[in-house]
């Protein structure tokens, strides 16, 4: 089963309660194999997006494949417990009345051979201690429970690992690490791999493929640097980091604004458009001609925070980190310099 | 406030007292000879039967009641839930006088399970739907998503989680079994505690009844041991932050007809034929039945005892509810459990024990002290429950602030904590009222000569079969207990957070 080329295909998936569009024709393909995350703001539709994979919900519309099987289409709709998706809920939503043993093993048929080997080499795989075996849920830490979880979904082999926010409840030390560990035991299982969730700088580093979805539709998907640097609107942009956004006029490839000239794409067209660009692409330097002024910084130790007055339009403010190690007085000017090329934001974009 | 605690405590011992005393008493060679006789083993065989029957019965219909009106889309199920709640308001003896009005022939074993769960399924319906509305439906998902199809869910996940209700639920089922009297009394199906009042009746209390209590005794501690060991060590906390999600409800489809058989069938039993049983007894009466004089004496007998009753159990369980929230300890939990344990032995118990202490000990036998102080022992678990929940909902810190105020311990707590416990007070206060009100082998057996209450008056009257005279006393029966079982019904609904 595992062997045949499997990759999930969304399809114009429509799903609404009530008045409520949740999904508004949204279509996705993840290729076998691949991790996909699902970004967006809450109430964007992204948990009735997996809930809709995994067969909890009916679509109302669309059309919804998993390697060459049909699992929902024209309203009819594979029941989640025929379709071979793995599923790790937000708070892992193990068993309370059962121990970790009888967790992982849930979905093996009891008269599997090997059974206890397998959940042990399960938990193995998901690096729990073997002497947890006989824990209950509730004498788990967070990140245990997550591990759990996710061995009881692996325990059935799934063609399509789904990730509901399972790292949202763990605090920051114990979600990044956590993070990594489930990124690599799902990648070494080779299993195609969801994950929804609501924090960008989670779903640029687990996955391959960004998929961000806003009041039910999918805006953009691609790769994280793709949805990062060339997002297809402001909002797309504000949402996976802070953004600067100016009216630039564009001639030959270099756009000018308040910056300076900045480079952009060599085949942009000409005129007035909308440029974009990360805080992280500009650098800071002291120049008594330059087109910024500091008002104010915040020292953090490593790094060091300005607010830069662009004297070229008025009003316009960029928050600026750099290195603690420059020190730039309050009131001073400097020369703002721009690396790599800003990205062009479509029309009506400001 | 801790004295005060191990006084009622060691109150509530004196119906054990007895049982070991009279144990002793009696001596082991005429205890052995009157326990080990046919008769106590065909009691044995009646109660073990009707207990094997009705618990298991109740579960399933209460499970099966409660998935339906939680969990699918039958129709109107908020009223089939509130209907599967209702027959508690109609004490268990209405329900054989209802029953055997319309078959005079139902006796024995087969009319004691029909009545009793009729009866006292309610008792596991409430648990059952309170702890299915807890439950949280992403544990189905996971399930689902493990493979399971739905009936399998409901069997390996939801079922399992329903443990502790079930259990609790079957305990109280069982108790009350154990220790009614009026119920089996009228379908002539004999038990312990029919048998011992009858041995009253007729001989008072010689060593006969009191030996028949060891063992109805003996019954109860046995019930509760099973219990304790069926419940397990298990705890079903829910994992995770946050308000669950709203389960979906099951869709029924074209099956909702047949499924709604089940709640029209119940209802039709447990409510439907004790109330028509009592309106049509009440048509055929006519004017006749209501006797004014009788009825409003009995009425303000049992006002009396039930109002007096409760003021009593509410005040004696204040130091024990208080000690329990703001000090808890071994010793307070000690005094827990063996009230708890005094508290499920049988009114008929209790009612020995009382009228033995009283004739030898205090010449108070046959007056309203000794009933009250039944009541009392009988009903201190229920005024405690509702108190002790509302203290513990009082901050502390209130009533040190009113110490810091200048008032001594006791006044700040009457200040602070007592004053914000009051409808924890009044509700439990109502609720041994209500227990009062229908009570009948205690109230029969220790009540004053001359008192009659509601429930008396009912008794006699169907004794005589002139089931018209007593329907009046049947129908404020039920009128009075209605209230409060709309109360419990909105309360565990409360309690689940919806």
């Amino acid at each position: 089963m595992k062997d045949a080329p499997a990759h999930l295909l969304l399809d114009g998936v429509q799903k609404r309660f009530g008045a409520v569009v949740a999904l508004d024709g949204v279509g996705l393909r993840a290729a076998e194999g691949s991790r996909t995350a699902i970004v967006g703001p809450s109430g964007s539709g992204k948990t009735t997006l997996l809930r809709v994979v995994a067969g909890f919900e009916a679509p109302d519309a669309g059309r919804i494949m998993l390697g060459d099987r049909v699992m929902a289409e024209g309203g009819t709709s594979v029941p989640a417990y025929r379709r071979g998706i793995g599923v790790v809920a937000q708070d892992g939503a193990l068993f309370p009345h059962l121990d970790v043993r009888d967790n992982i093993g849930f979905g093996l048929p009891r008269d599997t051979p090997g059974r206890e080997a397998r959940v042990a080499a399960l938990m193995r795989m998901v690096e729990l201690d073997l002497a947890m075996l006989h824990r209950r849920p509730d004498e788990l830490s967070g990140g245990q429970q997550q591990r759990v979880a996710l061995a009881r979904a692996l325990a059935r082999q799934p063609r399509l690992m789904l990730l509901d926010e399972p790292f949202s409840a763990l605090d920051t030390g114990l979600r990044a690490s956590t993070r990594h560990a489930v990124a690599e035991v799902l990648r070494r299982a080779g299993i195609t791999t969801v994950l929804v969730t609501h924090d960008q700088a989670e779903a640029l580093s687990f996955a391959d493929q960004v998929a961000v979805l806003r009041n039910g539709r999918l805006e953009q998907a691609g790769t994280p640097q793709e949805v990062y640097f060339r997002p297809v609107s402001r909002a797309v942009a504000e949402f996976l980091g802070d953004a600067v956004v100016l009216p630039a006029t564009v001639a030959g490839g270099v756009a000018e604004c308040a910056l300076g000239r900045v480079a952009v794409a060599r085949d942009a067209p000409s005129g007035a458009a909308t440029i974009m660009l990360r805080p992280e692409q500009i650098g800071l330097e002291p120049d008594t001609s330059g087109l910024g002024e500091v008002g104010a910084s915040e020292f953090a130790g490593a790094a060091c925070t300005y607010v830069v007055r662009l004297l070229g339009a008025a009003g316009a403010v960029l928050t600026i980190r750099q290195p603690g190690t420059l020190a730039l007085q309050v009131g001073m000017r400097v020369r703002l310099v721009v690396s790599g090329t800003a990205h062009m934001l479509g029309d009506g974009a400001l | 406030m801790r004295a005060t605690a191990l006084l009622v405590s060691l109150a509530s011992l004196v119906p054990l007292g007895f049982v070991a005393a009279v144990t002793i008493q009696t001596g082991w060679a005429t205890a052995s000879a009157l326990i080990w006789r046919p008769r106590v083993g065909e009691l044995m065989l009646n109660t073990v039967l009707l207990v094997g029957c009705t618990v298991p019965l109740s579960a399933a219909l209460a499970v099966a009641l409660a998935w339906l009106t939680e969990r699918t889309d039958l129709p109107g199920r908020r009223v089939w839930a509130w209907l599967a709640v209702a027959p508690l308001a109609i004490p268990a003896f209405v329900h054989s006088y209802g029953w055997i009005s319309v078959a005079p022939g139902l006796h024995g074993l087969p009319a004691g399970v029909l009545i009793s769960v009729a009866a006292y399924a309610g008792f596991l319906y409430l648990p059952v739907a309170a702890a299915l509305r807890r439950l949280d439906p992403e544990l189905e998902y996971a399930a689902a998503s493990l493979g399971l199809p739905p009936g399998r869910v409901f069997l390996r996940v939801v079922l399992p989680q329903l443990r502790l209700a079930i259990c609790g639920g079957s305990l109280l089922v069982g108790l009350h079994l154990l220790a009614e009297y009026g119920l089996f009394g009228m379908v002539r199906f004999d038990t312990f505690t029919t048998a011992i009042v009858d041995q009253f009746q007729s001989s008072y209390n010689g060593p006969a009844a009191n030996m028949l209590a060891v063992v109805l005794v003996a019954c109860c501690m046995a019930l509760l041991a099973f219990e304790a060991s069926a419940r397990g060590g298990a705890r079903y906390a829910r994992l995770g932050a946050g308000a669950p999600r709203a389960p979906a409800l099951a869709r029924l489809g074209r099956a909702r007809i047949a499924w709604l058989a089940l709640p029209v069938l119940f209802s039709a039993i447990s409510v439907g034929v004790p109330l028509l049983t009592l309106a049509r007894w009440l048509v055929r009466g006519g004017a006749g039945v209501w006797r004014w004089g009788e009825i409003g004496a009995a009425l303000g007998q049992t006002l009396l005892l039930a109002g007096v009753g409760a003021v009593l159990t509410t005040l004696a369980s204040v130091a024990m509810a208080w000690l329990s929230v703001r000090a808890p300890g071994r010793l307070q939990r000690l005094l827990e459990a063996e009230n708890y344990l005094a508290g499920s032995l049988p009114g008929v118990v209790v009612a020995l024990a009382l009228v033995t202490v009283t004739v030898h000990a205090a010449p108070i036998y046959q007056t309203a002290v000794t009933i009250l102080a039944a009541y009392v022992l009988l009903f201190l678990p229920r005024a405690m429950l509702s108190l002790r929940a509302s203290i513990a909902q009082a901050p502390v810190e209130l009533e040190q602030a009113a110490a810091a105020l200048g008032r001594s311990p006791g006044r700040a707590l009457w200040a602070t904590t007592m004053r914000l416990a009051a409808p924890g007070a009044a509700s439990g206060m109502a609720l041994v009222a209500l227990g009062i009100t229908n009570e009948l082998t205690a109230t029969m057996m220790l009540a004053p000569n001359g008192t009659q209450t509601l429930a008396t008056m009912f008794w006699s009257y169907s004794s005589e079969i002139d089931y018209a005279a007593a329907a009046p006393y049947a129908l404020i029966m039920v009128l009075s207990a209605l209230p409060l079982t709309w109360l419990l019904h909105a309360q565990s609904r409360r309690v689940a957070g919806r």
